[in-house]
């Protein structure tokens, strides 16, 4: 996939990086605003596809392949399934039980386990929705050869 | 409200139908964000953030791959005349499907009415689970917003399903279009 003009190229340079720290932002406050794991890994995955649409898929060092991102995904969602399995070993036996200190309501490191999967569910949507996107542009380019 | 919403919902049915009816994919692809778009202003005016960040994120990523999938592939709609003959003369075929059709929908009112007056006025809750997640969820939870509270903790398990049915789909999708892989 080739990149797009200069102007394009500019403005993706200046919001891409804005958009990426807004996702986190939306990934850590999930238990305190509007938001969470799922809305802040769309994000994620928008600022990335933002840079592959007008960079081309040369940058990242992509080269044809997207084992990187299908891995993080995979990692994220095992990681997922362990902080809940993990729940079966601490204290009360009860699948996906929050067995972490609540703290106090509205502080940023509160809810227990809350935050943790909110993280991981994070990575795993947007390397997810990037898997998708960067297989959609890899088998165009290998038909258009 | 409910006017406004009921604005905002025939609107998006208008863009629904101009979407089928469109002779070019690209028309009909932005009539389909028509759609997701009022979603995102019906979810807002319904006190629903979580669901209208979600909504607006996910509806312009499918858009701009759709566009990008739309742009690169031939375009024959654009080359054809538009020649198709309008047929209007009224036989009996026609005329018994519209009456059918009218009696369907004479039909269907008559009973969402009847459903509609022995419901609840908007915004009341009747199911008692709903009360007993209610109550002291940021004492039981520790979690600020209810939403992330009853997903992370009262329903971690459908969280880790939906997380789950996700995975399903990327690894369903590299099987599918990976050429390398097939030969």
């Amino acid at each position: 996939m080739k990149g797009m003009s200069i102007i394009v190229k500019k403005v993706t340079q200046l919001v891409s990086g804005l958009m990426f720290l807004y996702g986190i932002y939306i990934i850590t406050h999930g238990h305190l605003t509007p938001g969470g794991g799922f809305a802040g890994g769309a994000i994620l995955a928008g600022s990335f596809i933002l840079l592959v649409l007008a960079f081309g898929s040369d940058l990242l060092k992509l080269k044809k392949r997207e084992e990187g991102s299908s891995v993080v995904e995979s990692l994220a969602i095992f990681a997922f399934l362990i902080l809940g399995v993990m729940a079966l070993f601490i204290g009360t036996h009860v699948f996906f039980k929050n067995y972490l200190p609540a703290g106090t309501v509205g502080n940023l490191i509160s809810a227990g386990v809350i935050p943790l999967y909110n993280i991981f569910v994070g990575i795993e949507v947007g390397a997810a929705l990037f898997t998708i996107f960067l297989a959609l542009a890899i088998f165009k380019e290998e038909v258009l050869e | 409200m409910e006017i406004i919403l009921s604005g905002i919902l025939i609107f998006m049915i208008l863009g629904a139908i101009y979407a089928i009816h469109a002779r070019d994919l690209l028309s009909a692809l932005i009539s389909c964000g028509i759609v997701g778009y009022g979603l995102v202003i019906c979810f807002l005016l319904l006190k629903a953030p979580d669901l209208a960040i979600v909504q607006i994120v996910v509806e312009t990523i499918t858009l701009i791959i759709m566009v990008s999938v739309v742009l690169v592939s031939t375009r024959f709609e654009l080359d054809k005349e538009p020649g198709f003959k309008h047929k209007s003369r009224l036989n009996h075929q026609l005329l018994g499907h519209i009456l059918i059709a009218v009696f369907i929908g004479i039909v269907l009112l008559y009973s969402f009415r009847l459903a509609i007056m022995h419901l609840d006025s908007f915004g009341d809750h009747t199911l008692r689970m709903s009360e007993a997640y209610l109550e002291g969820a940021a004492e039981k939870t520790g979690s600020a917003n209810l939403v992330t509270g009853v997903l992370f903790d009262f329903r971690g398990y459908d969280t880790f399903g939906e997380a789950t049915i996700l995975f399903t789909a990327v690894v369903g999708i590299l099987t599918i279009l990976r050429i390398k892989g097939r030969k």
